[in-house]
């Protein structure tokens, strides 16, 4: 990787139509754009939804990536807000492998990192967690001496701070 | 009224004359209707026929092409023509039979995904589920396909929705709420281009295929009476500007003039107009027009800084930007003398050149030639893709916008003689001529039949060397002559061919008959193949090996 390559959070709002992910994703690999993250919902407007990306790669990569974007129909405005005062936020849950006895000790950890656990197994637990990479990484790190079954993320979602919208 | 009266209403209450096609299964509908309509329609023999036809219709008339095909391999054959028209900004309006929506993601007999299939090659498209979005949809791949970056858009209909019953009309007005494209350019940035032209010492206008598009041919006229610079034009832009005017230095990029590549490697600033920077224009790119300052005016910003850093770029229609800025020019712009001799003298210096003098060897070069004399450069040109094209683009000057139809970006072999045939269907009393090679003229030598059915008088001559030559020509410069899989052994004789599809056909085996024989076929008023055998290894020159700068041009090898 380049030293100049940056990771961008890109916002883009589309129509809420069947295939437009497809056209946005299509997009991205055919024109050799890599995605880090890619979340997608609708809006407040069913009308709409929004995707955030986390998109790696230098000034002229991500001009591309707007540019290109802008040029589907479908896509009604694109904020690269990389720069903007944002909420950023992940939500991850972690299957762990857990016999009893451990249980407490996760439930404490979890606590700090103010997770919830959500599902208790015989021998595993489901931990829910929201944040930051930082936040989140540092958690799985804890919870990888107990043993990781499973992870799923969504992707991470964000939000322009203030009454301005994307 | 029907989903299949509805489409054939909406098609042509968007003006459509003509539909290029082929039914199927899937689409008896849309054609039973067509019965009665007074829609002419032109049924090829391939799908990709009629789409390439329908995309040299665009090219001549400046209207959205349309073509049919039914559902599965009738539409997937419709790819290679989207991808086509797609590269070349060419407004097509492809309609595609679909299965029934009960029938969609079973895997039904001639079921292909076409909209997912074409998602990268279309500008947009469309899989219709009610019929009471087909007008709408209509409405809107018409306005797609013909503003902004013209492009192709497809319609994908499946077969219950033509049957089904459609109450609404036409909606009022299209609401697309993420397609604006940009017309105006922005004034500050015209009036920072018109300081950066005042101070240019060696100035040069690189112009393309958007001179065309835009429609602006008449005001880069005046932009040029007034600079007097050098005007040098992408294959894209063949006819944007009289290619006899003292001004024009002709083509650039890998098989351009010597003048064109030595004046853009020396210009201190390049006034792009509806170009994309190309890398068979640019070559090597770290090595492009080093200082140069680049205007660069597109209604595609995202061609803007794409290939090549602009330092002052203009989005928006080449036409309007081009008025604006004859506005903002002073009249009394002194011609940069010095440079225009230096460029005159590059021309006189490195004219195109080929092996006159070759004996009884006809030179491809050398039918071009007399082609254009007999012609006097009046004709619709088509070009296959390969050798044929280069040699036509070097020796058949155009004059005229929408009179050269050629695959620039997709490089399409077969593209010509399908393209002469929807060119003719667009300008009937044209002289149209497919300036082909004898491996591209095999790809689509199928549409015989649909020139001789619908009496369209192409003609077709072939620059006949046996080869698929250009191939041929890079192994010999750069694979040692290894030629593997390029002589085309087994092709046939090509007049007979065209008699037996109830065309004419003439053979050219020596030099002097070669003026007899295109004057025959030019005026025979039939298709006509006029198959020239041509000397076996010509080479186009001048050549920008790739990977190279521009220049490090070759002359000859």
């Amino acid at each position: 990787m380049e030293i100049s390559e940056h990771k961008h959070i890109i916002s883009v709002l589309v129509t809420n139509k069947p295939g437009v992910l497809a056209r946005v994703s299509g997009l991205f690999s055919r024109r050799g754009f890599n995605i880090e993250s890619l979340a997608v919902g609708t809006t407040n407007d069913p009308a709409y939804s929004r995707i955030s990306l986390v998109v790696h790669g230098d000034d002229r990569v991500i001009e591309q990536v707007t540019k290109q974007l802008n040029k589907l129909i479908d896509v009604i405005k694109v904020s690269d807000i990389t720069h903007s005062e944002t909420v950023l936020r992940e939500l991850v849950l972690v299957k762990i492998s857990a016999k009893p006895e451990q249980r407490t000790e996760i439930l404490t950890v979890s606590n700090t990192f103010r997770g919830k656990v959500i599902d208790i197994g015989d021998s595993s637990m489901i931990v829910e967690i929201t944040g930051h990479d930082e936040k989140i990484d540092a958690f799985i790190r804890l919870m990888k001496k107990y043993g990781i079954i499973e992870i799923v993320r969504t992707g991470k979602v964000v939000l322009v701070r203030g009454a301005a919208t994307t | 009224m029907t989903g299949a009266k509805a489409l054939i209403d909406g098609l042509i209450h968007e003006g459509t004359e003509v539909i290029f096609g082929i039914p199927g299964g899937v689409v008896l509908p849309i054609f039973d209707e067509i019965y009665d309509s007074k829609m002419k329609v032109i049924l090829t023999r391939h799908e990709q026929g009629a789409i390439h036809a329908a995309d040299g219709y665009a090219r001549v008339t400046g209207k959205a092409g349309v073509c049919i095909a039914t559902s599965g391999p009738g539409a997937t054959n419709l790819v290679t023509g989207l991808a086509n028209a797609h590269m070349d900004s060419i407004p097509l309006v492809a309609v595609t039979g679909q299965v029934g929506t009960g029938s969609i993601g079973r895997d039904a007999f001639q079921e292909a995904d076409i909209t997912g299939i074409t998602m990268p090659v279309t500008k947009h498209n469309y899989l219709v589920k009610d019929p009471e979005s087909l007008l709408r949809i209509i409405q809107e791949a018409f306005h797609i396909a013909t503003t902004g970056r013209p492009g192709p858009v497809l319609i994908d209909v499946p077969a219950d929705i033509t049957t089904m019953s459609v109450e609404s009309g036409f909606p009022k007005e299209i609401n697309l709420e993420g397609y604006k494209p940009t017309i105006i350019g922005h004034r500050k940035q015209i009036k920072n281009a018109v300081k950066a032209i005042e101070k240019a010492e060696r100035p040069l206008l690189y112009i393309g295929g958007g001179i065309i598009i835009a429609g602006a041919a008449e005001e880069l006229r005046r932009l040029v009476d007034i600079l007097k610079c050098p005007v040098t034009h992408t294959l894209m832009g063949k006819g944007a500007f009289p290619e006899d005017h003292e001004l024009s230095v002709g083509m650039l990029g890998m098989h351009g003039t010597w003048a064109a590549n030595t004046a853009i490697s020396n210009a201190d600033t390049v006034i792009a107009i509806g170009v994309r920077f190309d890398d068979r224009v640019t070559g090597r790119l770290d090595k492009f027009a080093g200082d140069t300052t680049f205007i660069h005016i597109d209604i595609d910003p995202a061609e803007i800084g794409k290939n090549v850093a602009v330092h002052i770029p203009i989005v928006g229609d080449a036409k309007n930007v081009l008025e604006t800025l004859i506005k903002e020019m002073p009249k009394d712009y002194a011609p940069r003398n010095a440079w225009l001799r230096t460029v005159e003298g590059w021309k006189k210096s490195h004219p195109l050149t080929y092996n006159g003098d070759s004996g009884s060897d006809i030179m491809p070069q050398y039918v071009v030639e007399r082609l254009y004399e007999i012609t006097k450069g009046e004709a619709i040109i088509s070009t296959e893709v390969g050798q044929n094209q280069m040699w036509a683009a070097q020796y058949y000057k155009m004059s005229k916008p929408r009179t050269w139809i050629s695959s620039g970006g997709l490089g399409t072999m077969g593209f010509g003689f399908p393209a002469a045939i929807g060119a003719q269907v667009g300008r009937p009393d044209a002289l149209v001529i497919d300036i082909a090679g004898d491996g591209s003229l095999m790809m689509n030598i199928q549409e015989l039949a649909t020139a001789v059915c619908h009496d369209l008088p192409v003609k077709i001559v072939v620059l006949n060397n046996g080869y698929l030559g250009m191939v041929r020509q890079w192994q010999q410069m750069f694979y040692k002559g290894r030629y593997s899989s390029t002589d085309l052994c087994g092709n046939p004789d090509f007049a007979p061919i065209a008699e037996a599809f109830g065309a004419a056909g003439i053979t050219v085996t020596a030099k002097d008959e070669l003026d007899d024989a295109l004057a025959e076929g030019m005026n025979n008023g039939r298709p006509t193949i006029i198959d020239v055998k041509v000397s076996r290894e010509a080479n186009v020159f001048p050549m920008v090996p790739k990977g190279k700068a521009l220049d490090e041009m070759i002359e000859e090898y």
